[in-house]
């Protein structure tokens, strides 16, 4: 399916949910905050949000060194 | 703050490169000297962050650290000498700054920021600089300066990239409409754990404060609304945009977080190669941590 994640379009694999995409892409849903379609949605969500064709999604980490 | 500024010689000498700026002059340098800035924070942003504040004439400068410099720190943390070893930062940091610019006056304030203790240190200031290192104090300081509506420079660092933005209480996004709540304890791993090259925070800590001199004077495009997300061994710069949540636990439409509180991380399942901080129960709320 075609997504656009982090400003670039990309070819994945077909998956139903964020929570799916995430290992997908070798990420874990507890060190990142996902914004589908411009709204963040929260960590317990991410397994029941779902995912359709040309979705934009902005994946950003936790970054907490100082 | 006064359209009437008397400047010694000696001021006009030191900062005749700002005053030439034609958006500065000598009124936005006036303004510069009579702001008052906190940091939060002395360890790998808060040394450049304090040192440039210093010499451009920020005339009141706080600053908050409770550890001691340690010799891991010198690979990044500027401020600090090999000769400062054991010495509390903000003694450490104090001398480099009235070295630097003798007329600044400089605010230690040799504790931990917690829920007691934050907003009272914070009332003062026009200007608060995130360079902290754990998430507990980050998410207690948005929520402080959200409180106060103080703006509030942030900046995060880890391994070859940082990431940075303004949040400006009331007109942009805060902390918490992107990021709603802390990573469980232990999958964020901190610079002690995971390593950081050492002009990481200084290209961020510069980036803080900049936004703070242009918050101080009035001038630019502060990074208000947006993330700027930097990848040091690609030398890329992407500005994300970010927005108001309106279901942000304190600045949405519906708070929830109606006072200060502190910030406890939840405990993670400790898996294998994993790095657990251990005990949600820390003390005042924040894990231990390494230094900077």
């Amino acid at each position: 399916m075609k997504l656009t994640i982090n400003g670039e379009a990309r070819e994945v694999d077909k998956v139903s949910t964020v929570g799916e995409l995430l290992p997908a892409l070798g990420l874990d849903a507890r060190q990142v905050v996902v914004e589908l379609n411009q709204a963040v949605i929260k960590r317990n969500d991410v397994d029941q949000t779902p995912i359709h064709e040309n979705d934009c999604l902005e994946i950003l980490r936790f970054v907490g060194g100082g | 703050m006064t359209d009437c500024f008397n400047f010694t010689e000696e001021q006009i000498e030191r900062y005749a490169r700002h005053i030439i700026l034609p958006e500065i002059g000598g009124k936005g340098q006036s303004r510069l000297l009579s702001s008052h800035v906190l940091i939060v924070g002395m360890g790998g942003l808060g040394s450049p962050v304090a040192l440039y504040l210093t010499a451009a004439g920020v005339g009141h400068i706080g600053i908050v650290d409770s550890d001691q410099v340690d010799r891991t720190n010198l690979q990044r943390q500027v401020i600090h000498f090999t000769e400062d070893l054991g010495s509390g930062k903000l003694d450490s940091a104090r001398r480099k700054m009235a070295a630097m610019n003798p007329e600044i006056l400089v605010t230690p304030y040799p504790l931990r920021l917690n829920a007691s203790n934050a907003l009272d240190v914070l009332k003062d200031y026009d200007v608060i600089v995130d360079g902290t290192d754990n998430f507990p104090t980050r998410y207690l300081l948005n929520d402080a300066c959200v409180f106060l509506k103080k703006p509030l420079v942030h900046a995060g660092v880890i391994r070859y990239e940082g990431q940075i933005s303004v949040f400006k209480p009331g007109i942009g996004p805060c902390y918490r409409c992107i990021f709603p709540e802390p990573p469980p304890a232990g999958v964020i791993p901190s610079c002690r754990e995971a390593g950081i090259l050492g002009v990481i925070p200084g290209i961020l800590g510069l980036l803080q404060a900049n936004e703070v001199l242009k918050l101080l004077l009035g001038i630019g495009q502060p990074l208000v609304g947006h993330l700027l997300l930097v990848d040091a061994l690609h030398t890329e710069f992407r500005k994300v945009q970010i927005r108001r949540n309106s279901g942000c636990a304190i600045c949405g439409e519906r708070p929830t977080i109606t006072r200060l509180e502190d910030v406890v991380m939840e405990t993670c399942e400790l898996e294998e190669g994993g790095i657990c901080f251990g005990n949600s129960t820390f003390e005042n709320g924040v894990p231990p941590t390494p230094h900077g």
